[in-house]
């Protein structure tokens, strides 16, 4: 069972910042296929949020297929993520990324560019992506 | 959807004194409802109308559908500062709602209670301030009602109690279904535990929405000074200031802000709220600023 936590200065939709911590349980291996996420009333009476907010969280992980929710028995996780195809590709990814930045390096970019840079442009990347999806 | 309460146009004076006007509201059934802005903006004023404490100068209230009625079992209202009986004990409440309610829940009362770990011989003058706001919160619970009105519960509390509190809140909230609306100036808390935001600022309402389209659609924008403002079909600016090489807005738009000109972070509701506040409350501070001089 996974607990969840609310960071109110992140800008982030509360319901978003729930089915992001599920996604990143999955990823890391500690929800599986047939785990049980906490019951709304749960998560309302531990973080002191709205019931809304934590249904729609698991309303849309259900349409992502991630979770699927049994009358009378709660919510739970039907799929496994980050599997070993995932970690496997992640090698040769992190090899690109360095090569990159050490290009940003010898271009003169201190560490703070670099790292406002690398975030805009995930950023963008990310919303143009939920544009695509919308 | 049905309507928790629906206004048109409502407006109070208390003689000279405009405390609401003109304020025209839909606030969908099963949300909870958070109702911000400074001291004196009409919060107050706005929930003792629409519990029947209060008779419109002007306007309407329809509240779960009907006029509002002082009383009705169907409204749980707590009151600035959560007020007890102090002389009464844990126990004598208890009694007491059961007495004045016919759909009293003694059940979940004295659960509450118990869960709380009240002794219900103790006085409530004797009870901490948030022993004393779960006592009025569980007096308002219990009689299992459809809306609940809440003014301030926090205000006074510590961190501690507050959280515990809106813990308690929520529980409820998730078990009964019920409409919800809560005003306070504490932004912070409402984030978590509303998901419909209204904005009262000067007597009239400013903003109204669901929480997570109004944190959608608002965006941080800065930019070099005098960068054209971005403008559009739907898109507001509600907040801006400059410095000698530097603009920073706040904007209101449903469509992402696609402009090299401009950097665009998102923006947590304190924020959203505050630059809702201070772009109304502008001309005042600057007389204010001035008189100190």
């Amino acid at each position: 069972m996974i607990e969840f936590h609310l960071d109110g200065k992140s800008g982030i939709a509360p319901y978003m910042q729930l089915i992001q911590q599920v996604r990143r349980a999955m990823r890391l291996g500690l929800l599986k296929e047939g785990d049980k996420l906490p019951t709304v009333k749960d998560v309302v009476a531990r973080v002191a949020i709205n019931p809304n907010t934590v249904l729609k969280a698991y309303r849309e992980l259900e349409y992502e297929g991630l979770v699927q929710p049994r009358p009378g028995l709660g919510t739970f996780v039907t799929r496994t993520l980050g599997g070993e195809e995932a970690v496997a590709a992640h090698e040769p990814l992190r090899r690109d990324l360095e090569g990159w930045l050490a290009k940003a390096h010898d271009a003169g970019l201190d560490e703070e560019s670099i790292e406002a840079l690398l975030l805009s442009t995930f950023r963008a990347f990310s919303e143009q992506r939920v544009g695509r999806r919308a | 959807m049905t309507s928790a309460v629906s206004t048109s146009g409502l407006t109070k004076r208390y003689g000279r004194r405009t405390a609401l006007r003109d304020c025209t509201l839909d606030l969908p059934a099963g949300h909870v409802v958070g109702l911000v802005g400074p001291n004196g903006a009409g919060k107050s004023t706005l929930l003792q109308l629409t519990c029947g404490l209060l008779a419109p100068t002007d306007g309407t209230i329809a509240v779960l559908g009907g006029p509002p009625a002082n009383g009705s079992a169907r409204i749980g209202f707590v009151a600035q500062d959560t007020p007890v009986y102090v002389g009464l004990t844990v126990a004598e409440h208890l009694r007491m709602g059961a007495h004045l309610n016919p759909a009293w829940d003694r059940q979940l009362a004295e659960s509450r209670i118990a869960d709380l770990g009240l002794d219900p011989g103790q006085k409530a003058g004797r009870l901490s301030g948030g022993q004393r706001a779960q006592l009025a919160l569980t007096m308002a619970v219990a009689k299992h009602p459809e809306l609940l009105l809440l003014d301030e519960p926090v205000a006074a509390l510590d961190p501690l109690a507050r959280r515990e509190f809106l813990q308690g809140l929520m529980e409820f909230a998730a078990d009964q279904g019920v409409s919800v609306i809560m005003s306070s100036h504490l932004v912070a808390d409402l984030e978590r535990v509303c998901d419909y935001l209204v904005v009262l600022v000067g007597s009239r309402v400013r903003m109204t929405g669901e929480v997570d389209e109004l944190l959608g659609t608002h965006h941080r924008l800065t930019g070099a000074r005098r960068a054209e403002v971005p403008a559009g079909p739907g898109v507001e600016v509600v907040y801006a200031s400059h410095t000698d090489v530097q603009s920073s807005l706040i904007v209101r738009s449903s469509a992402p802000i696609d402009d090299p000109a401009w950097t665009a972070d998102p923006v947590d509701l304190e924020d959203m709220v505050l630059a809702y506040l201070t772009e109304a409350g502008r001309p005042g501070r600057e007389r204010t600023l001035e008189s100190h001089r």
